[in-house]
């Protein structure tokens, strides 16, 4: 064994996340494979999930024979909800443990606050969750849903269910920002109107006022885009207000659980866009439940953003084999062929060659008054259009930027 | 929309605004107003209340009695915290901030390894009211009711019992009140359990209302401090006018212009009271006085 493999394992082994396989492997060097996830702070709750999945996914990757017979080795490190540690641990991951790929991010300000870093350092990072969509970087693969595929189909369902008049309630920071002005197009575009908007500061937790402000403006039903667990004590205080009104959202319930966290029925009418929550009646899904509760028994709920990050696993195994390399450069000859699809526990997935985005099938799932889980409506893949259609083409130039509406990508 | 209701409407957010910043203030107004002592895992014994407040809640008791054991709970907690931590370090006070720090850390960190990342919520009781056009919130009359209470009892509780006239007599010339035969070892711990208690208390009646999360007890801090600090080192003069102070500026300023400007107001609102009142409000009335 050379120094430096011994140096990695030292690392692994103090990190506490070498995943052990058979002793078979000795001979093959590992792949090694950052993972970066708040498994402290506010952001824990929705996040600690998806690391077990990783661990699942790899455990089982490593059992059926590793990736190219090579086993995978997980580099893992608790980024707490704290964009600085983001960076601090992206550059160590890329530049002293010399990983393979990396698995990072939950909120879109750390994922912003670590994307130069792995552009400089020509890292290559998979963002496994939902987000204000939009990111147009070679660098990156997403394979959480984006809202072309989360409020295309919301929006336009709750508008027909309960009328036109919309309020959004968003967290006051990248995501919030970009997928209010997501949501007041699609709004737009579909002949409605928006009663009122209120963003607010991550780490509030008293509602009263924006209540009040709701009832006010008179909406037919509200947006919410709360984010982190202080944010989610909305629910229960609009619920002992008596504010009654519908609920819509891309983050809620598939990240948080919070049907599962407050008593009913403070979740009523709230329905979410997702591509995977553990309640979702197949048999692929039970599979992947069942796989996943067996391993972690204590798992509170199986949210979206592990079943994104379980997938990826998978589909980061499909292309290192397809391409005989976990060169970044060889990967993407892979994924501009654009037939990179599985099927996950959601239904088929592909990746998207353009955007390096993923195609999902999404669930609009309803929170009952019991906070069950229903299923109106089911739309199989969803491709990530937007940004393709806006002009951002990964396949002839890679402009490592990010895009919205209000910014799309400038016309060649 | 007829006067009254609009009356009613911001004397409603006032209340709600005021009760928030009262509670989760009394307790640090007692133990970095009175003793000095800069607390800065007060957010964590207000996490500590809540928690206990919900699992006895879960185990089938009433909520009040629930909010009870958070209470006590959380007093136990500060009198093993003081017996272990604080009281060494009562001659050297910018060291509590470290100290008190390093324990919030690991009342965090500790309580998501051992109970997990998130806890089920209690339901808030009571249900809703209607004035004109809005419905309210039960509930939140009880906090501001409790607010008020809270006051009133810490006021009696210092100026009206003997605990409450040793303990400030601690306080103030620690030496003499020695040399006179008070034990003050012991009113330092109970007055550093009676804060941990108020905390703990905060924490129990906001049980209901929240996220019951491991950090929960970070959205109370920066009011908590914001209201000491201007308020001064007397309690009852300081924290009670110090509440109104800040309540009315914040939910006047949310109701104008949303939640961010609620704490930017807020925020300057103290940065021009500690200018002009360096003492606090407290301080302020008490020079006035002699």
């Amino acid at each position: 064994m050379t120094r430096s493999v011994l140096r990695g394992l030292r690392a692994a082994a103090l990190s506490g996340t070498l995943v052990f396989a058979s002793g078979a492997y000795a001979a093959e060097a590992p792949i090694k494979l950052g993972v970066l996830e708040d498994q402290s702070g506010d952001f824990a709750a929705a996040t600690i999930g998806k690391v077990h999945a990783i661990q699942l996914a790899a455990e089982e990757i490593n059992k059926a024979g590793g990736i190219m017979g090579r086993p995978l080795e997980l580099v893992t490190y608790d980024t707490q909800s704290d964009n600085t540690r983001y960076q601090e641990f992206m550059r160590r991951v890329l530049q002293r443990d010399k990983v393979d790929a990396v698995f990072a991010g939950f909120s879109s300000a750390s994922r912003e606050a670590y994307r130069p870093i792995v552009d400089q350092f020509n890292g290559f990072a998979f963002y496994n969750n939902q987000y204000e969509g939009g990111v147009c970087d070679g660098h990156m693969v997403v394979t959480g849903a984006v809202p072309e595929q989360q409020f295309s189909t919301l929006i336009p369902y709750m508008m027909q269910t309960y009328g036109k008049k919309v309020y959004t309630l968003a967290a006051d920071y990248n995501f919030g920002q970009i997928s209010a002005e997501w949501v007041r197009k699609i709004v737009k575009e579909n002949g409605g109107e928006m009663a009122g908007e209120e963003f607010i500061p991550l780490g509030v937790s008293q509602f009263s006022q924006s209540i009040q402000n709701i009832q006010k403006a008179k909406p037919d039903f509200v947006v919410t885009l709360l984010v982190g667990t202080a944010q989610a004590s909305y629910y229960e205080q609009a619920a002992s207000a008596n504010v009654n009104l519908p609920m819509a959202s891309s983050v809620n319930v598939g990240q948080g659980y919070e049907h599962k966290r407050f008593k009913p029925p403070s979740l009523k009418d709230m329905y979410v866009t997702t591509n995977y929550i553990e309640e979702i009646d197949s048999p692929k899904s039970k599979e992947f439940y069942a796989k996943f509760k067996a391993k972690f028994p204590n798992e509170p709920y199986v949210n979206q953003e592990a079943e994104n990050s379980y997938l990826a696993l998978y589909l980061y195994k499909q292309m290192v084999e397809r391409a005989k390399s976990t060169n970044r450069d060889e990967i993407r000859k892979v994924i501009a062929m654009g037939d990179v699809c599985m099927d996950a526990p959601e239904g088929k997935v592909c990746i998207d060659p353009k955007s390096q985005h993923m195609s999902h099938t999404i669930y609009l799932a309803k929170v009952g008054a019991d906070h069950s889980i229903s299923f109106p409506k089911v739309w199989e893949d969803i491709k990530p259009y937007w940004l393709g259609d806006a002009g951002c083409d990964l396949t002839k130039k890679d402009p490592m930027a990010q895009y919205t509406p209000s910014n799309p990508p400038p016309k060649p | 929309m007829d006067i009254a209701t609009l009356a009613f409407s911001a004397l409603y957010q006032f209340g709600d605004a005021f009760a928030f910043l009262v509670l989760s203030a009394c307790g640090l107004a007692v133990i970095f107003g009175m003793m000095g002592v800069i607390n800065l895992a007060h957010g964590e014994f207000i996490m500590c209340g809540a928690y206990v407040t919900a699992a006895t809640v879960h185990a089938g008791l009433p909520l009040p009695l629930g909010i009870l054991c958070g209470t006590l709970a959380s007093a136990l907690v500060g009198v093993l915290v003081e017996l272990l931590v604080i009281r060494h370090l009562y001659e050297r006070p910018l060291d509590t901030i470290v100290a008190t720090w390093g324990l919030s850390l690991i009342a965090t960190q500790g309580t998501l390894i051992l109970v997990g990342s998130t806890m089920a919520g209690v339901g808030t009781p009571f249900g809703s009211f209607q004035v004109g056009a809005y419905s309210y919130s039960i509930y939140r009359i009880v906090l501001f009711t409790a607010s008020l209470a809270v006051l009133g009892a810490l006021y009696a509780l210092f100026n009206w019992t003997r605990f409450g006239v040793l303990a400030r007599a601690t306080i103030q010339v620690p030496h003499m009140a020695a040399a006179l035969g008070v034990d003050t070892r012991l009113i330092y711990s109970l007055t550093f359990a009676c804060g941990a208690g108020l905390a703990g208390l905060a924490g129990g009646l906001y049980a209901p209302t929240m996220t019951l999360v491991p950090t929960m007890g970070a959205t109370f801090i920066m009011e908590a401090f914001v209201t000491v600090v201007i308020g001064g080192a007397d309690v009852f003069l300081g924290t009670a006018p110090a509440g109104g102070i800040l309540a009315i500026v914040k939910s006047g300023m949310t109701s104008w212009q949303g939640q961010l400007f609620g704490q930017i107001g807020l925020l300057i609102a103290v940065i021009i009271v500690v200018r002009v009142l360096p003492k606090g409000i407290s301080g302020f009335v008490l020079r006035e006085r002699t």
